[in-house]
């Protein structure tokens, strides 16, 4: 089964180069270990738009937006269990708090429907 | 937290450090069914506390810690044991010398500890059924049970597996080590295969009433992942990887909505899996910027490519595909490698040529037993089809039917015998 992570919060100012090497190690360990599948990092919102429906109207805009937390990156897991999956998680938090300890953020651990959601019964 | 979630918390650890637990539990031991028994040691004692302490900072390496204390202890007793003995005038054995430094011993080469525990978990002195086994115990952290029910076999066999490959590894002293360059390609060919069964058992079950059983298609393209983050530089290894991951990429259109099972030519391609797709055509062309020759897998990889590359089956390259399978039929002469290229020669739009193929394949296998094999039936039954011979066509696809194990290749080739009656 395929879990995203969603890493949401304020943007920090300037994360140290020590955080982002231990993510990057963290992210080839789960690579190597053939758990992470894909992963990236999302632009800050003054690249973004919202497209919004709201009482049957459509209306665009760009970013920034009025709050300031953002989704900041996302990572894709091939687990055999949720539990796995928020052991990954919880690795990526565990950087984070060594790092930047300050810094407030949630990942937030989904599941990505898949066969099991649609085929037929096992 | 409760009973039920600290299990599968303890689980979820275990599934991701057990490779690498045993691995460099191996190193101490330089005996990898010792290694598995400290590790799995680490496993019990996580499970009995754990509910009660919670989930350690650092999981994986509390799990070696625990480990490795055990793994002390028992060269301690063992010792203490050969001192005994020694009292009492017995040999003395040679290895009673200092404790090993166990510490310096961990922290290095992790990854070379695990690449040994790959090449020495499939050496060829075991079974295949042992190597698959080991393999997915040690390093795909299964549990006997969880093997059992993905080969369909009762515990008791799963578990009799393990145990007579590790009695089988200590007997023959197979070193912890990496194998030497004149036995690489032997060894290497070992590990890939080891892999790809798994894949395949998953892929197409081969009795029973699923079509596929993907939780097998998932750890065999994890092993495949692992493995070539180990081997970056065997074209083959990125090979298999490609051909597991584009393969495993239609394992959602493989079943239509009643759980029959559908053809790639009749599969919804909005279904495939895109990521894995990318993947797997990633793979491919690592394996192809290598400076070595393709090998079999790498070529059966360009294959499924040529499949997941078409936006629908009448984009197929057929051409492409033929000449593949020519390449590949030199290089790897098989039954089955010309039962496919007799079946892409159909699907080319020259069945004549197809049934041509077939029969060298007749020639090929006689007395090798291919001829109760279903698949063999089907393609002789689509190529005459193609020909408008629909009665001997019908023939062909009623003796697939009586011969394939599984319900859903049954209904489809029974299927194939309705659509061609007039």
């Amino acid at each position: 089964m395929r879990y995203i992570v969603l890493l949401t919060g304020h943007r920090p100012t300037d994360a140290p180069p020590e955080l982002m090497k231990a993510i990057m190690e963290l992210g080839a360990e789960a690579s190597a270990s053939g758990a992470l599948l894909d992963t990236a990092g999302l632009a800050p919102a003054t690249d973004a738009a919202r497209v919004e429906l709201r009482e049957g109207h459509l209306s665009v805009m760009d970013g920034p937006f009025t709050e300031a937390k953002e989704v900041i990156s996302y990572a894709i897991y091939d687990v055999r269990s949720k539990e796995e999956a928020v052991e990954w998680a919880r690795r990526f938090m565990a950087v984070h708090q060594q790092h930047v300890p300050e810094w407030d953020a949630v990942s937030d651990v989904l599941r990505l429907m898949g066969p099991e959601d649609f085929g037929p019964p096992a | 937290m409760s009973q039920g979630a600290a299990r599968k918390a303890v689980e979820a650890v275990w599934r991701i450090e057990a490779g690498r637990l045993v691995a460099g539990l191996a190193r101490i031991t330089q005996d990898v069914g010792l290694a598995e028994e400290f590790a799995q040691d680490a496993l019990v004692a996580a499970l009995d506390q754990w509910p009660g302490s919670g989930v350690p900072p650092n999981p994986g390496g509390w799990l070696m810690t625990v480990a490795k204390n055990r793994a002390i202890d028992a060269h301690r007793r063992r010792v203490v044991h050969l001192r005994a003995a020694e009292r009492l005038g017995r040999d003395a054995d040679p290895t009673d010398g200092p404790e090993p430094d166990l510490e310096d011993a961990l922290d290095d080469h992790i990854g070379d500890d695990l690449l040994r525990l790959v090449f020495t978990a499939c050496h060829p002195s075991l079974p295949m059924d042992n190597r698959v086994a080991l393999v997915l115990r040690c390093l795909g952290g299964l549990s006997t049970d969880e093997i059992a029910r993905a080969f369909l076999i009762p515990e008791a066999t799963a578990a009799q597996r393990i145990v007579r490959a590790k009695r089988k590894l200590a007997e023959q002293h197979v070193p912890f080590a990496l194998p030497t360059p004149p036995e690489m390609a032997e060894r290497l060919a070992s590990v890939l295969e080891v892999v790809y069964l798994v894949f395949n058992e998953g892929y197409s079950a081969t009795a029973g009433q699923d079509w596929t059983r993907p939780a097998l298609c998932h750890e065999a393209l994890r092993l495949g992942r692992v493995i070539a983050g180990l081997i970056p530089r065997e074209p083959e290894v990125h090979g298999l990887l490609a051909l597991m991951e584009i393969q495993a990429s239609r394992l959602r259109a493989r079943n239509g909505p009643d759980g029959a099972p559908v053809r790639l030519g009749d599969q919804d391609r909005r279904t495939w899996d895109h990521l894995l797709i990318r993947r797997g055509l990633e793979s491919l062309a690592r394996a192809e910027a290598l400076d070595a020759p393709v090998g079999p897998y790498t070529l059966q990889a360009e294959i499924a490519a040529c499949h997941a590359r078409a936006r629908t089956a009448a984009d197929t390259d057929w051409e492409r595909i033929v000449a593949l399978y020519t390449v590949l039929g030199h290089i790897w002469p098989n039954p089955v490698v010309t039962l496919n290229h007799a079946a892409a020669l159909g699907l080319a739009g020259r069945p004549a040529d197809g049934l041509d193929k077939l029969d060298t394949l007749d020639e090929m296998s006689r007395g090798a037993g291919l001829s109760g094999y279903p698949q063999l039936a089907a393609v002789r039954g689509d190529l005459l089809a193609r020909l408008g011979r629909s009665a001997d066509a019908a023939a062909e696809f009623r003796r697939a039917a009586a011969a394939t194990r599984n319900d859903g290749e049954k209904a489809l080739f029974l299927a194939r015998v309705r659509d061609l009656q007039p």
